[in-house]
């Protein structure tokens, strides 16, 4: 009775098409027309700018807290981008890029990220969730929808996303370990961006990779360049027609980094060095794309400009947005409002109406309630 | 003696017990190197190591699972939740092991931990960031559940968590953070779990308050004080589990009207307890029904509308006057 290896071996794949500085590997390359090309750069480069410019609506109080996604423009675009409207996307909270593209309105998400839960609202015609904020959590719910997609007979792959912080709690492994039993029709995308908060993810795992944790779970894993906005597309594809084809999930880690604050909170150089920072942004995941379109002649003209208009007029509808009606707060807790909520509204309603809580019950006290005015002892 | 804010309080709490009991260490995500998001835990690991001071993986179950085995083995672990809206990750840990084990063992084993958690709202913060909820943990039997107000309660009652051979849940005020300095004596300090105190003292009304909440029942007081002449006992719950009932029935049953005013939601709040409690220990005192100034039964409406959710001091002084008029 020896020890043998047992079969099959288990192998992780690594990709990447295009190098730091745009030159393809032509034998890899997923071959999207010109102007798919065009507008995946387009894309990145709005999501760069307004990140940008959310991080200084922060900063200026216009905004609250906000995860910045700089650097991680590919692994997003990459793989949002072989979705069809008909599929799901499930987000966490660092993925701009992707529910841009999905057709969120930029006023949209900065409402959000101004305290209004009205910027969470998908559009009625939409299939994405909301964002998450706690980590991993949205995992298990990507497995349902795909569980209830196949259950239905739907042509409906989903795609959800976290980081690689994530891959450390429970719901992580249970919804892979789901989706392998189930073997439904869903790609979890992983922006492995090296940090999740201060801890490096050294410190989250001791696997070699993210990808191999599907292995585990009986699904394929592949660990993609996820500056590399190719690579990132040809791996997401082939996950998303393996899916459709109903050879169920796929693990993709797109190794990434963020290049910016963890959140507008957060001050990486309490952890992390100048250096680490600018060896990653020698791979910028924009810059080595925009190398790539410039060789082959497709990259426009004044389209930073462009982006920064569309921006800037997303932020002037966001101003002009109106303050925030408190008693929307109940409007949505419960399909009925019951009777006691409906009391709680009635009350706010009242205090906001006389802009005064407290006055009116000292000049007109309620009536003594059946039971209550018992003298004293 | 030095002026503290509440975070560099706590932060003398940790250093003193790590320095008094080697069997305390912190365990979090990002307490180490990073010092934690509120810096609660700043220079800890610089002074005592990674070994006594870990940067855990992002899992809230397994820092509460592994804290527990700890504590059985014999060790003091001071988890930090980083949100307590992230502590339902763990929660089946608090309520079906940490506070359990000394029973389900017959006394032969307990868990001596302490489970830190920012909570509270007023930081325009995103949804989970904002929330109270003390309630939960003050339903476990087995769990004592402690808020502190301030940086010298705030240190004192730390320290008293850390040694509590029982399994405690500390909630800090984000709002309180920063708000305030107070003096803090260098030398170790302590105070009793379990002991609520008053705050201000008067005839006409008790107002019941904890953590973020204890400031705007203050301040309600002094409006009420001089804009009516009315005089209250203001209470300082501290800890909510287990309760002091004594404390609040004897205030009660001086004044014949209270107004008890939480960040938690209204329905099945600690309120109700606080309410049954006096209505147990001071009903026939009673001159008006008992009031509840509460966040209204809804989920974090975003922080565009937290100022409305969130009881301030006109709302508590407005229940204050119909509770006095009754
Ligand atoms: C359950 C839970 N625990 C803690 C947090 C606080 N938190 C927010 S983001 C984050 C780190 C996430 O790291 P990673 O999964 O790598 O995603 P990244 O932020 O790098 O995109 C933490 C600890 C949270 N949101 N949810
Ligand atoms: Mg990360």
């Amino acid at each position: 009775m020896p020890r043998t290896p047992l079969e099959p071996r288990f192998t992780v794949e690594y990709l990447s098409i295009l190098d730091a500085e745009g030159n393809l590997d032509s034998a890899l390359d997923p071959g999207l027309p010109g102007a798919e090309l065009k507008r995946l750069y387009r894309a990145m480069l709005l999501a760069r700018r307004l990140d940008e410019r959310m991080v200084r609506l922060q900063r200026q109080g216009r905004t609250g807290t906000f995860a910045p996604i700089k650097g991680q423009e590919a692994s997003q675009l990459g793989s949002v981008a072989v979705l069809r409207p008909t599929d799901w996307m499930v987000p966490s909270f660092r993925e701009t890029a992707s529910m841009i593209w999905r057709g969120w309105p930029i006023e949209k998400l900065l409402l959000f990220f101004a305290g209004h839960l009205e910027g969470g609202q998908p559009a009625p015609d939409q299939r994405d969730l909301p964002i998450t904020i706690p980590v991993s959590t949205q995992l298990p719910h990507a497995v349902g929808l795909a569980y209830a997609a196949q259950y239905r007979d739907d042509d409906v792959v989903v795609m959800a996303y976290f980081g690689d912080g994530a891959t450390s709690e429970g719901d992580f492994h249970e919804a892979l370990n789901f989706a392998g039993v189930w073997h439904v029709p869903v790609v979890f995308v992983c922006q492995n961006n090296q940090w999740a908060i201060s801890v490096p993810l050294k410190k989250q795992t001791n696997s070699k990779t993210i990808a191999q944790k599907a292995l585990a779970y009986g699904l394929p894993g592949i660990q993609v360049d996820g500056n590399d906005v190719l690579a990132v597309y040809a791996a997401s594809r082939e996950a998303v027609e393996r899916a459709r084809a109903g050879e169920g999930p796929t693990l993709i880690e797109c190794v990434t980094y963020r290049l910016g604050v963890h959140t507008t909170a957060d001050d990486p150089t309490k952890y992390r060095t100048a250096e680490e920072v600018a060896e990653w942004e020698r791979k910028d995941p924009l810059t080595r794309f925009a190398a790539y379109l410039k060789k082959k002649r497709l990259l426009e003209d004044g389209l930073e400009a462009q982006v920064d208009e569309e921006i800037a007029a997303a932020i002037a509808r966001f101003e002009a947005t109106a303050p925030a009606d408190p008693l929307v707060m109940f409007d949505h807790v419960y399909a009925e409002l019951p009777p006691e909520l409906k009391a709680q509204r009635e009350t706010l309603a009242e205090t906001l109406r006389s802009g005064e809580p407290g006055r009116r019950e000292k000049h007109e006290p309620s009536p003594p309630m059946r039971g209550q005015r018992s003298g004293r002892r | 003696m030095a002026k503290l804010n509440l975070v560099k309080a706590l932060n003398l709490a940790l250093m003193q017990e790590m320095q008094r009991d080697p069997d305390v260490l912190v365990i979090g995500e990002d307490v180490g190197v990073d010092g934690g998001v509120f810096r609660v835990t700043e220079d800890l690991h610089r002074t005592y190591g990674s070994k006594r001071v870990i940067d855990s993986p992002l899992a809230e179950s397994a820092i509460i699972g592994t804290s527990v085995g700890m504590a059985l083995y014999g060790l003091k672990p001071v988890c930090e939740i980083q949100f307590s809206g992230f502590a339902f990750q763990c929660f089946h840990q608090i309520e079906n092991h940490a506070a359990r084990y000394r029973n389900r063992s017959q006394g032969r084993f307990h868990v001596p931990m302490v489970m830190r958690m920012p909570y509270g709202g007023g930081v325009r913060a995103l949804e989970h960031h904002s929330e109270s909820e003390e309630q939960f943990y003050a339903h476990i039997p087995g769990l004592k559940m402690v808020i502190p107000s301030g940086p010298r309660n705030g240190r004192a009652l730390l320290a008293a968590a850390i040694r509590d051979p029982d399994p405690v849940v500390f909630f800090e005020h984000k709002a309180l953070y920063h708000a305030h300095k107070e003096d803090v004596p260098d030398e170790p300090e302590t105070m009793d779990i379990g002991r609520a105190q008053v705050v201000s003292e008067g005839d006409d009304l008790t107002l019941v308050a904890w953590g973020g909440m204890l400031r705007v029942a203050r301040e309600a007081a002094e409006t009420l004080e001089q804009e009516d002449g009315v005089s209250c006992d203001v209470i300082d719950v501290l800890t909510i589990a287990p309760l002091d009932r004594e404390t609040i029935v004897r205030s009660v049953s001086k004044t014949g009207r209270a107004v008890i005013v939480h960040e938690a939601p209204r329905s099945f709040g600690p309120g109700a307890e606080v309410a049954a409690s006096i209505m147990d220990g001071a009903f026939l005192s009673l001159e008006a029904p008992i009031a509840r100034v509460t966040t209204h039964d809804v989920p974090f409406p975003g922080f565009a509308r937290e100022k409305a959710n969130v009881p301030d001091v006109a709302r508590v002084v407005g229940a204050a006057r119909e509770t006095l008029a009754f």
